[in-house]
């Protein structure tokens, strides 16, 4: 129906979620299109991160549907949604603290091609998984930290660690929930590059506070607010929204739009 | 060489020489011991390697072992290539089955749950015609390893008992190794790390949880073939939920998540039980404390002691 570009990937309808009373998401929709970056922003409790649990199968919604290039998705897993292109990295991190930053990576390799039943080869052989791990690493500007406890690495190093896990998947939809988070300006500015090069192919939805990269790389930006969409569109329209400025002026977490 | 290759061999050294002893006694303690190492090693993969604490481990050596005696004819021995294959298959098949139920469950609920299988397992052999009764059946004739009039090994004599139950444990000692270096092994270990962030990335770790449950399973059920083939009868003690807590004691006293640990918790236990068990009748009370012991003040078991003693030797100064 569509060429590659401009391919609406993953369509979220009105999605709800309900935690007992709070309303965390009511009716949320996004579209994450090929080739296109979608911030999600809204002070803390906005509901952004549960957005994303809902897109990536961490938590199923309440109400409303998924759908991953025109299908259906909303009853996969996180693993099912996984397999089929969707990816995500985590705002609290998430990765195997006791492994080394190359088994992480690699394990998210591996997951391409698991090939579970060769329970007589070594994991430590397959080169194209390590091959995939390494670049994957390096992309993420940890390739000095490869053979480092993961658990040891600063706040700032995981959240790259994560990145690369996510880049190992071959995601074709990224849900990055705060990535740049505790990262330095360096390292921050290095992921926007990174963002931007891997924008083409892929369908971005990127949670961030860093104004700096989001206008960046921001192609729609959609605030939430008490678990509601307050606007979304283009960001030169989020810039001048009234409703928007209003928004954060009344909260705390004002931000410098 | 490094050493811990040379430690190896040098356990393995010392095993092979123990029937040269002509020691009749020790030799069956220690082939009761190695059966019970097998065993430990069996529980280990899901233990220390999947994070799966099953507390009713003892079910799938306890149907092994009435598997062969089961299997075998009353008065004439049964082929050893057909009826060990058949234990362990059972045992795994039944693995599979429980692994179904119980592993949709997690922490607490799944000791609880493995527990309760366990003890569904033991009634059955113990009130139905299954099994024999609280006394259990004897198997009367150990399997014959002829082949075709050729008989490689007899497991009638003692020595010949105990190598094959070694070569039984450095076989599975060998399979769980490599295994644990496959793409398999390598997600067992990060579903025990973070089982989440695996699905998150696309693991259906359900499945491999399950197939690391049924050869777990198989493996155990490895140990209770040969625990019924060297005692001659089984009863349903084997399957108790004592047998179960035994076997999760040696793999904690081990080390969880270390071979060898769990060989040497096989080995620390057996001794325990064998020492205390002469001085005292409260035995059980004074192993209580030792393993309560171990656990607090050696929280690796005994596989941290290696690198205890290489750090405190290097004056505990890198640290990593
Ligand atoms: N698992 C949960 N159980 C109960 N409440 C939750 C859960 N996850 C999030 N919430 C609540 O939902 C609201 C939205 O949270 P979240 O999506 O994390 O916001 P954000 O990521 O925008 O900061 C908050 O009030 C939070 O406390
Ligand atoms: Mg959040």
């Amino acid at each position: 129906m569509s060429d590659n570009h401009n391919e609406a990937l993953l369509v979220a309808k009105k999605i709800t979620r309900r935690f007992g009373g709070l309303v965390a998401n009511q009716d949320v929709c996004v579209d994450l299109i090929r080739g296109k970056v979608h911030v999600l922003l809204g002070p803390n409790g906005a509901g952004k991160s549960t957005c994303i649990n809902m897109l990536s199968g961490d938590l199923p919604p309440s109400d409303g549907q998924i759908l991953f290039m025109g299908k259906d998705i909303t009853g996969l897993t996180a693993a099912q949604r996984s397999l089929v292109g969707i990816g995500r990295s985590y705002q609290r991190t998430n990765i195997f603290p006791k492994f080394t930053v190359l088994e992480n990576v690699r394990l998210a390799a591996q997951s391409r091609n698991q090939q579970p039943w060769r329970i007589f080869s070594k994991a430590q052989e397959q080169k194209w998984a390590l091959d995939k791990a390494r670049a994957c690493i390096e992309e993420a500007g940890l390739g000095k930290k490869v053979d480092w406890v993961s658990g040891v690495l600063s706040h700032g190093e995981q959240r790259q660690l994560e990145i690369a896990m996510v880049l190992a998947t071959d995601a074709q939809v990224m849900l990055l929930d705060e990535p740049l988070a505790g990262m330095g300006s360096d390292e921050s500015a290095k992921m926007v590059e990174v963002l931007k090069r891997l924008k083409p192919t892929r369908a971005i939805l990127l949670v961030e506070h860093d104004m700096d990269a989001v206008f960046a790389v921001a192609d729609t930006i959609t605030v939430m607010v008490n678990g509601q969409v307050l606007e979304s569109g283009p960001p030169a329209q989020i810039k001048a929204s009234v409703a928007v400025q209003q928004a954060y002026l009344g909260s705390e977490d004002s931000f410098h739009v | 060489m490094n050493a811990q290759l040379l430690l190896k061999l040098v356990g393995l050294a010392i095993l092979l020489c123990v029937p040269l002893t002509g020691e009749s006694f020790y030799t069956e303690l220690i082939a009761k011991t190695l059966v019970l190492a097998i065993f430990a090693m069996s529980l280990d993969l899901l233990v220390g390697f999947t994070g799966l604490v099953s507390f009713g481990h003892a079910a799938y050596f306890g149907v092994a072992a009435y598997a062969v005696a089961q299997l075998s004819p009353k008065y004439e021995a049964a082929s050893l290539w057909f009826v060990m294959p058949a234990a362990v298959g059972i045992s795994a098949l039944v693995a599979l089955f429980v692994g179904l139920f119980v592993l949709r469950t997690k922490g607490i609920y799944f000791i609880m749950v493995t527990l309760a299988f366990a003890q569904l397992a033991f009634f059955v052999f113990h009130d139905t015609p299954l099994g024999g009764g609280s006394d259990g059946i004897y198997l009367n004739v150990k399997p014959t390893a002829s082949i075709a009039g050729w008989m490689p090994f007899d497991l009638d004599n003692q020595t010949h008992l105990y190598y094959f139950i070694l070569a039984m444990l450095v076989l599975v000692y060998l399979f769980l190794g490599r295994i644990l270096q496959s793409p398999f092994g390598r997600v067992l270990v990060g579903i025990k790390s973070n089982e989440h962030r695996m699905q998150s990335m696309g693991y259906l770790t359900f499945r491999y949880k399950l197939a690391a449950f049924a050869l777990a399973g198989g493996l155990g059920g490895i140990a209770g073939f040969l625990y019924a083939v060297v005692f001659g009868f089984v009863t349903p003690e084997l399957l108790s939920w004592h047998q179960s807590g035994n076997v999760l004691l040696m793999v904690i006293l081990g080390g969880m998540g270390n071979l060898v640990g769990a060989i040497a918790g096989a080995f620390v236990f057996t001794g325990m039980q064998e020492v205390f068990g002469t001085w005292s009748k409260h035995w059980q009370l004074i192993m209580g404390g030792v393993i309560v012991a171990a656990v607090l003040f050696l929280p690796g078991g005994l596989a941290a002691i290696p690198g205890r003693i290489k750090r405190s030797l290097q004056g505990g100064g890198s640290n990593e």
